[in-house]
């Protein structure tokens, strides 16, 4: 089978400092792929590239079999891979409701048919619990609604390949079981790139984890070879959580 | 008159442009430097420069040069104390939020243009120069007096860039400049030092209206191309540095000077204007200035 | 809440259409004049609200749309000879291809820069409008002759000097380009904009390409004011550089800002109350610009969101 996404000796320096240092990575269609590391590992520049939010300095990406590394990020939305934010990014004066529109509208090929925008967002407003806030300012929900509603956001937008950028990061523990339930249904129907710096919550999804640090991949592997590095307890493993 | 002595005369009307200039624009560079506030009302304190120079050398009698002393001495204190006023009053309560600051600005220049109308009057009255010395060239008589606006400029020019880079307060301006947060956690007082700034911004402003008056004369509309200009050098000067701004005034001043000779003054500012909103939108850290933070 | 009910927006808006056709018929001979003046340039102000109150983008420069659609209509009747529905079509035209140009450049710069790039290309503009004083008028600017100014539709013509048809005519361009707006605010082009103004890059990562849109709003607005320059010229007779000075770039703004950025009805709310301001005030002093720099500063300081913009927030959560 071929990859869904393949980046080729992908870099990124800021100043003197190499932030992804030559990184090859092949995701396969439909896995659940968490990327874990440390602080400052490049986890975060390296999926800022994959979404095209910022551009490498040397390297190529390819999705789905051809070379994205030129094309704008809003180019790169259109061909299926979404992006969502690590500091929560609604927009925060419009409605829950415009909040997803937004996506939904520019998904469809009738954007004109009011009726078929509100079928979708209210779809994917029901799909994650959102329904009954659906006309309030985004910035009046809970913070875990928000990190919600941006999940809504990404899935309104029909991904191949969605980004989630530390999702449940301040989420009460109620809340994380939710997501983790949302995450598997998303994995029916798209692949999932996941930034995570909780281990249960990685454990339970991955199907496989790639670890970073210093820009670099310094394994790869199913949760059980992960857990059983040793390399990757001495880098990350054993200093955070030991 | 030939050609050369043509150019030379249009050279030396050019540098006293450009003296003028350089002090106006680094009172607009240096608001905009330390705090990030486009002022559109500065051209108006250039104004009022000139406006209470007139106003100061009528009241006093005697020798020119007294009343005009006088004038250079207290119509920047007069301007900086207005200017630190508005300060207070305006540009404080609105956070120094860049884009509320500009529509705020904007009512300041019109609320001194019509004072200025209606206490001074819509004529143009002269100031006179406190000394007429004439200096004989083979080709032509020169103002002694022009000369000396470009010496004095130079001077005062010299002194601020002492103070910015030589005494503690520079050092406290260019922290504020840099990062006002970090300056205020390490005990900065950055709202008087945004005060201060805006009030010498204008001061800079009022003294290159009062060195100019004595051969232009001042009128209430006088502030508007000194805005203009000091934005075009503002901008091909890179904002914020010092040396950039003379070097963008003496240039601007002198093509000026010499465009307008050769050619018709409207078509001058025309392709001048045009060339600075280019600079702008393709090379927004100046001609000389480095890459912007 | 857009799609909430789309109902009482409309029955609004319609509700002050059909309010200002009435005042036509009862209003004294002054105020009759002067509202049809208000119309129109409170189509200026929607075309600026357009793109400062819902994409948030402050242009210092409009005067220059307005002021292209006053010259390309006042000088084809002038020069060319053309009829009232040709010249402004021909307005219509220069502003929409200046706003495609100015937005080209300018939309390279963001926030203060922005500001000032545009402020200078409308001062470039105004000073080439004073260069070819031998076409424009220079300073002086123009009249365009009376016997001009005829509206031929089919086998009516109708006298654009003739107050009535002066008043319905400066309300049928309003009427049209205040629906144009509602329509667009409440559609899903209306929300990418407001998104932009909210959160660029987001709204880059759902998707859209935001340079896109912000250019066919700059295009869009620059031809509503442009509209209603011509109109100007055509209805009132007159063209002259003064309209393309700074004082028409930041007057729209005032307006705007007073009625209510982001509100539909916020531009004539305005454009209503700075007139009769101005108006009123003008009975004890020549002083008007004074009022005008009061008014900017009072309304930043104590009421960034208008009129308008104030009602929405405290009572009327549906307000367009």
């Amino acid at each position: 089978m071929m990859p869904l996404l393949t980046t080729k000796d992908l870099s990124r320096s800021f100043g003197g400092l190499r932030a992804v240092d030559g990184v090859d990575f092949a995701l396969m269609p439909g896995e659940i792929r968490a990327v874990i590391g440390p602080n400052g590992a490049g986890k975060t520049t390296f999926v800022s590239l994959v979404s095209g939010r910022i551009q490498p300095s040397s390297g190529t990406i390819i999705f789905d079999g051809a070379d994205i590394t030129s094309l704008p990020a809003y180019a790169r939305v259109r061909l299926g891979i979404a992006y969502t934010f690590q500091i929560t990014s609604v927009f925060a004066n419009l409605s829950a409701y415009d909040n997803v529109a937004l996506p939904v509208q520019r998904t469809l090929t009738d954007s004109r048919s009011k009726g078929a925008v509100h079928t979708g967002v209210m779809a994917a407003l029901e799909r994650t619990g959102l329904a009954d806030w659906a006309q309030m300012p985004a910035g009046q929900l809970s913070y875990g609604h928000q990190r919600l509603l941006e999940v809504a956001m990404g899935l309104a937008l029909k991904p191949r390949l969605l980004i989630l950028d530390e999702p449940t990061q301040g989420l009460a523990d109620s809340e994380i079981d939710n997501f983790i339930e949302l995450v598997r249904e998303i994995a029916d129907s798209a692949t999932v790139l996941l930034i995570e710096h909780n281990m249960p919550v990685v454990m339970q999804l991955a199907d496989r984890i790639t670890v970073f640090n210093a820009g670099r991949i310094l394994a790869e592997g199913t949760p059980e070879q992960i857990r059983a590095n040793a390399a990757v307890q001495d880098a990350y493993l054993g200093t955070t959580h030991g | 008159m030939h050609f050369g002595p043509h150019l030379l005369l249009a050279a030396l009307e050019g540098l006293v442009t450009s003296a003028v200039l350089a002090l106006t624009a680094l009172g607009l560079s240096l608001v905009f430097g330390v705090m990030r506030v486009v002022n559109v009302a500065h051209g108006e304190f250039f104004m009022l420069g000139a406006v209470l120079a007139w106003a100061i050398s009528t009241a006093i009698s005697g020798h020119p040069a007294l009343g005009f002393l006088a004038a250079l001495v207290l119509a920047p204190l007069i301007v900086g104390l207005i200017a630190l006023l508005a300060e207070r009053l305006v540009l404080r309560r609105l956070n120094y939020n860049p884009e509320a600051t500009i529509v705020a600005t904007i009512g300041m220049l019109y609320i001194i243009q019509q004072l200025a109308l209606t206490f001074y009057g819509p004529e143009a009255r002269p100031v006179e120069p406190p000394f007429s010395y004439r200096i004989l060239l083979p080709w032509f008589g020169y103002s002694g007096y022009k000369l000396s606006i470009i010496a004095a400029s130079a001077l005062l020019l010299v002194a601020t860039w002492l103070v910015l880079t030589r005494t503690k307060i520079g050092l406290i301006m260019r922290a504020t400049q840099y990062d006002s947060e970090t300056a205020q956690a390490f005990g900065i007082p950055v709202t008087r030092v945004y005060a201060g700034v805006f009030a010498l911004g204008a001061m800079l402003a009022a003294v290159a209206a009062v060195l100019i008056v004595p051969i232009s004369q001042a009128h209430y509309l006088m502030g508007q191309d000194p805005l203009l200009l000091s934005f075009i050098v503002v901008i091909i000067g890179g904002l914020g540095s010092l040396r950039g701004t003379v070097v963008a005034a003496v240039l601007i001043g002198l093509s000026d000077g010499i465009i307008s000779v050769f050619f018709s003054p409207t078509l001058a500012k025309i392709i001048a204007t045009l060339l600075v909103a280019m600079v702008l939108v393709f090379r927004p850290q100046g001609l000389f200035g480095t890459a912007s933070r | 809440m857009k799609d909430a009910s789309p109902a009482k927006p409309y029955a609004l808006h319609l509700g002050v259409i059909a309010l200002l056709f009435a005042l036509s018929f009862v209003l004294p001979e002054y105020h009759h004049g002067l509202l049809a003046r208000i119309m129109v340039l409170a189509v200026f102000a929607m075309g600026y609200n357009l793109l400062f109150g819902y994409v948030g983008l402050l242009s210092l420069g409009h005067a220059m749309f307005f002021s292209a659609g006053l010259y390309g209509a006042g000088l084809a009747v002038i020069h060319l000879g053309w009829s009232v529905s040709a010249a402004f079509a021909a307005g219509l035209a220069c502003g929409a291809l200046l706003a495609l140009v100015i937005a080209l450049l300018a939309l390279r710069t963001s926030g203060v820069a922005f500001m000032i790039v545009t402020m200078m290309f409308a001062q470039v503009f105004y000073l080439v409008i004073l260069y070819l004083a031998a076409w424009t008028g220079g300073d002086q600017g123009m009249v365009v002759p009376q016997s001009m100014r005829v509206l031929v539709l089919g086998s009516t013509s109708l006298d654009l000097t003739n107050p009535t048809v002066r008043y319905m005519s400066a309300l049928a361009l309003f009427s049209i380009v205040l629906l144009i707006s509602l329509a667009i605010v409440r559609s899903g082009y209306g929300r990418v904009l407001v998104a932009i103004r909210e959160n660029e890059e987001r709204t880059k990562m759902l998707g859209y390409d935001t340079f896109s849109n912000k250019l066919a709003a700059v295009i869009v607005s620059g031809t509503i004011c442009a509209g209603s320059g011509a109109a100007y010229a055509l209805l009132f007779g007159y063209v002259g550089s003064s309209f393309a000075s700074v004082q028409y770039s930041i007057l729209p703004l005032l307006w705007v800002l007073l009625g209510g950025a982001a509100t539909t009805l916020g531009p004539l709310i305005g454009t209503l109350f700075m007139y009769y301001v101005i108006d009123v005030a003008s009975g004890y002093t020549s002083a008007y610009l004074l009022i005008v720099g009061i008014a900017l500063i009072l309304l930043v300081l104590f009421f960034p969101k208008g009129i308008l913009g104030s009602i929405r927030q405290r009572w009327l959560g549906w307000l367009p």
